[in-house]
């Protein structure tokens, strides 16, 4: 076991982990922060991102013990202060960006590094992007028209409904 | 997962003495070597991980030859070297997603050489030189075959050195799924002579196309190509594509590679 000491959404944390801990074991059964889901867990499907020291990363393909010292989001940190749904949270509302919801927590964590590096994508670009978060329902459009509105662009020309 | 220790060096010489320990095993990003701990396909007493040592991250530049530290990650290099060597920031940008080039690097992919990687093929293709702790190793004799590399037990790659070709493109057909090569070539055109290396396709792992290699150094242009082919034998056959499918691949992708560059 080691102590590992990090920052969760703004919050400071330390706990005593084992070598072997992931992150994704770390957020849901240490902290009890549920919304990062594990969907493959064999580095395929993103429904596990988060943010470590700003990039989004993999929370089943990292460990705790990696994370000593970083500052760590996840989606319960992603609501505006008074827990309104933040620009990108609304827009996948907005958009029908999602129908089981189970990808969503990866799908807004990757869009929220996208826009910050990105802030005006096109579509292709967000497509290239959301490579690593597979959703089984919407079949993606909705997920890129929500992305695109969340920036602030014109969706009209985005097709499927 | 079995169950072990995670340290974490700051320096390659704490590292170096770190995986002198039985059992011990470098940690890169862990995006090869996390999903195959999960499978039980090793069993490491302790991981030691590269990610906190400053001295082996990022790139720099000298007279014609970068250098990439062997801890520095896809999506750096992406960003780094795209103006400097266009074709391997587009390469590095086109591994996998995200989140993987956030955390895998150069290093690891180097160290693991899956037979069906990119950046195997951009070492070989650049005549790049392998740094590693205690020696320094010509891309041409560090890949042995499958996952085999000349490494020895507990060497860490530090750096490796690219001297900066005139022309260069990586042409990868995806495996859609994966996203890593069915077929990758990378063509990199020097002053003296034009290098082809090809990923994806042998039961040997990333080789060269000596007979393209010579063909493009008399006449730079896909036209060149007219006429050559691999031969299948010896390339791999899976449920993704056959081994005359992926020579016949070859061919097509380095015409492209050649056109693009
Ligand atoms: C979804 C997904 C898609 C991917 N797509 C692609 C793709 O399109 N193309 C591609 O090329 N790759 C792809 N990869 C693999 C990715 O590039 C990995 O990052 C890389 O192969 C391993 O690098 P790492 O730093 O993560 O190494 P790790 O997984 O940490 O380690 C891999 C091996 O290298 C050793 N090692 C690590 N660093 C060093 C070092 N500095 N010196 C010596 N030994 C070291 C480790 O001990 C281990 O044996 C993909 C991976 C995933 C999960
Ligand atoms: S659960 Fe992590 S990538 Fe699928
Ligand atoms: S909304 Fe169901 S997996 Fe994406």
């Amino acid at each position: 076991m080691t102590k590992v000491t990090m920052t969760v959404n703004g919050k400071a944390v330390s706990k005593e982990v084992r070598g072997n801990m992931l992150m994704t074991e770390f957020l849901r059964d240490e902290l009890h922060l549920t919304g990062t889901h594990v969907g493959c867990d064999t580095s395929q499907c993103g429904a596990c991102n988060i943010h470590v020291n700003g990039e989004t990363v993999k929370g089943c393909t990292i460990f705790a013990a990696e994370c000593d010292g970083a500052e760590v989001g996840t989606i319960e940190g992603q609501a505006n202060a008074d827990g309104s749904l933040n620009v990108i949270q609304q827009a996948f509302q907005d958009h029908h960006g999602l129908q089981c919801g189970f990808c969503t927590p990866g799908m807004v964590m990757s869009a929220a590094t996208l826009l910050k590096e990105n802030p005006k994508p096109t579509e292709a670009e967000i497509r290239h992007y959301l490579e690593g978060n597979i959703c089984r329902c919407t079949g993606y459009h909705n997920i890129v028209k929500a992305i695109m509105a969340a920036s602030g662009q014109d969706v009209s020309t985005i097709a499927a409904e | 997962m079995y169950s072990f220790d995670v340290v974490r060096p700051k320096s390659v010489a704490d590292a170096v003495a770190a995986l002198g320990e039985e059992e011990a095993q470098a940690l890169g990003g862990g995006q090869t070597l996390i999903p195959s701990l999960k499978q039980r396909l090793a069993a490491p007493a302790v991981l030691v991980s590269l990610a906190s040592i400053d001295e082996i991250k990022g790139v720099s530049s000298e007279g014609g030859t970068l250098k990439i530290g062997g801890g520095t990650t896809h999506g750096t290099v992406a960003r780094e070297v795209a103006s400097s060597y266009p074709a391997l920031a587009a390469m590095a940008g086109n591994i996998g997603d995200p989140a993987v080039r956030n955390r895998g690097t150069i290093g690891g992919s180097l160290a693991n050489n899956d037979p069906a990687a990119c950046y195997p093929a951009a070492a070989l293709a650049s005549g790049a030189t392998i740094v590693t702790s205690n020696r320094e190793i010509a891309a041409d004799d560090f890949f042995e075959g499958l996952f085999t590399t000349a490494l020895e037990e507990g060497e860490i790659i530090t750096a490796v050195q690219f001297p900066i070709p005139e022309k260069a493109a990586y042409i990868k057909f995806e495996q859609p799924a994966s996203r890593f090569a069915l077929v990758g070539v990378f063509v990199a055109k020097f002053a003296d002579g034009v290098r082809v290396a090809v990923t994806g396709a042998s039961e040997d792992g990333v080789f060269r196309w000596t007979e393209a290699e010579a063909a493009l150094s008399g006449d730079f242009s896909a036209a060149a190509l007219d006429g050559l082919s691999v031969p299948a034998d010896g390339l791999m056959t899976d449920l993704h594509g056959s081994a005359a499918y992926r020579a016949h691949l070859i061919g097509v992708l380095t015409k492209r590679a050649v056109a693009q560059a």
